[in-house]
């Protein structure tokens, strides 16, 4: 590989949210470099399940970036196929609706008190009779005590979104380097990025981008500004491709919960969904680890009796596959993104847990804004880097 | 041991697979693809592919590599994607 030439930002990570800020930036003007250790997309980002949603956050910051990005995702990916043309941008997107489905009687009083905040927070949902939600999803089980359903849910392949974000950026004049890893942050005499060190050469910049997902906390802490951003692992079961079985995100009424519980032990919670090649995706599993890639079979068991609960007729449907990953995990469940005011031309854009995906489109658009002094997109200040939970002393 | 191919009786050594009682049969596919309709059958012989699929007593999906055939066993070609009955 020649001598990288200088850019203005250097985003290191080319998963979703590298690429997602790397095309705002440059769609902002701004000349961009994005380097990976490894290939684009090969990560957490190629792990997960494509979902854009809203249906599984709970009101606040998190949910107003996650409508914001539902919003922007269409519009963001009209400009990319105006830009890279269809056959580049199309990324699978399917607005395929999202289904929360209690099946005990304890389950129906908090999914009721959790849609009705939803609903206060101008999310729509509507609430099913099994009856009606057995017309939109036949498999579904006979065991339902409360249905609830999102009809914003979207899904889309997030491999190929990346390269599309990727490819804009490149049609820019953008720069994407595979295989180079970022082990220093140059400074001048007062403290501030100049240039992002790659061994023995640096590439000159006057701002990086710390998307390194998972791995964020390392990163930042071998620069010297480290944030609290950890692994929590996360196992997908994967059917042979089927015939039309589940149309929308199918997900047990406990979901939400498991996502914003801090534990670091095993929580599942059954999530069935699937691709556009029609295969069906089962999840989902969170523990927090270190970066231990071990497939762990009682897990796939937790997960498959959990998804035979919601579609009993998965029990004679044969699992092709089973792949895990790591998601970027933060102690108060918010992703960083924004400046470091610890040392100046330093950005984060991570912390996503399991939701990368749904919230890269506002993601970049909101670091684009900071960085460009625009209007935010949304409120920046419950995602902060210098918050308490996530800035660790260096 | 006797099997049923499509409803054919035929002979299988034991210890045979799947693949190995279609292709002495004279049999070079037994699967299309989901939305072509195009033919399938051994591709990787060795249960990576996922080519060869076949349906086992009712049980679509089977990788007719890895499957050793059992007395009676009644297999049936696949149709693109099934629903096991």
């Amino acid at each position: 590989m020649g001598r990288i030439e200088s850019a203005d930002v250097v985003v290191i990570g080319a998963g979703i949210i590298g690429a997602a800020c790397a095309e705002a930036l440059s769609a902002a003007g701004v000349r961009v470099i994005v380097v990976d250790r490894g290939a684009p997309a090969s990560a957490t980002t190629a792990s997960g399940e494509g979902n854009v949603l809203v249906s599984d956050k709970e009101p606040g910051p998190q949910l107003e970036l996650a409508v914001a990005s539902r919003r922007r995702w269409p519009v963001l990916l009209d400009e990319l196929r105006e830009l890279i043309g269809p056959r580049l941008a199309s990324v699978e997107w399917e607005v395929k609706g999202g289904l929360a489905v209690a099946t005990t009687a304890e389950a129906v009083g908090p999914l009721a008190a959790l849609t009705a905040a939803q609903r206060a927070s101008g999310v729509e949902v509507e609430d099913l009779d099994a009856d009606r939600a057995r017309e939109l999803e036949p498999h579904l089980t006979e065991q339902i005590t409360a249905v609830s359903h999102f009809p914003d849910d979207a899904q889309l392949q997030p491999v190929l979104a990346t390269a599309a974000l990727l490819a804009a950026l490149r049609a820019r004049g953008g720069e994407i380097h595979s295989g180079v890893t970022v082990d220093g942050i140059a400074t001048d005499r007062s403290g501030a990025v100049v240039g992002a060190r790659t061994g023995a050469d640096a590439i000159p910049c006057r701002a990086v981008v710390n998307a390194c997902g998972p791995w964020a906390g390392h990163f930042s802490a071998t620069i010297g500004a480290p944030i609290d951003v950890l692994p929590r692992r996360g196992m997908v079961l994967v059917t042979a491709p089927l015939p039309r079985f589940v149309g929308r995100k199918v997900y047990d009424a406990g979901y939400v919960d498991a996502v914003a519980s801090p534990e670091a032990d095993l929580r599942t919670s059954a999530v069935v969904e699937s691709t556009a090649a029609g295969t069906v995706l089962i999840g989902s599993s969170r523990r927090r680890t270190a970066f231990d890639d071990d497939l762990d079979v009682a897990v796939l068991r937790c997960l498959a009796r959990g998804a035979i609960g919601l579609f009993p007729k998965l029990a004679g449907v044969p699992v092709m596959r089973a792949y895990g990953g790591f998601r970027p995990y933060t102690p108060d469940r918010l992703p960083v993104i924004g400046e470091d005011p610890r040392m100046p031309g330093l950005w984060h854009a991570t912390g996503h847990e399991g939701a990368g995906i749904g919230l890269a489109a506002a993601t970049g658009r909101l670091l684009a804004d900071l960085f460009t002094g625009r209007e935010p997109v949304v409120d920046p200040g419950p995602f902060r880097v210098d918050r308490p939970e996530i800035a660790l002393e260096a | 041991m006797r099997v049923r191919v499509d409803g054919a009786e035929h002979v299988a050594e034991r210890g045979q697979t799947v693949a190995a009682v279609l292709l002495a049969a004279g049999r070079g596919s037994w699967r299309t693809t989901r939305i072509g309709g195009r033919p399938r059958g051994l591709f990787c012989g060795i249960g990576v592919c996922f080519d060869c699929l076949v349906v086992v007593n009712g049980v679509p999906d089977v990788r007719a590599c890895q499957r050793v055939v059992a007395d009676g066993d009644d297999i049936r070609s696949q149709d693109g994607a099934e629903l096991p009955s």
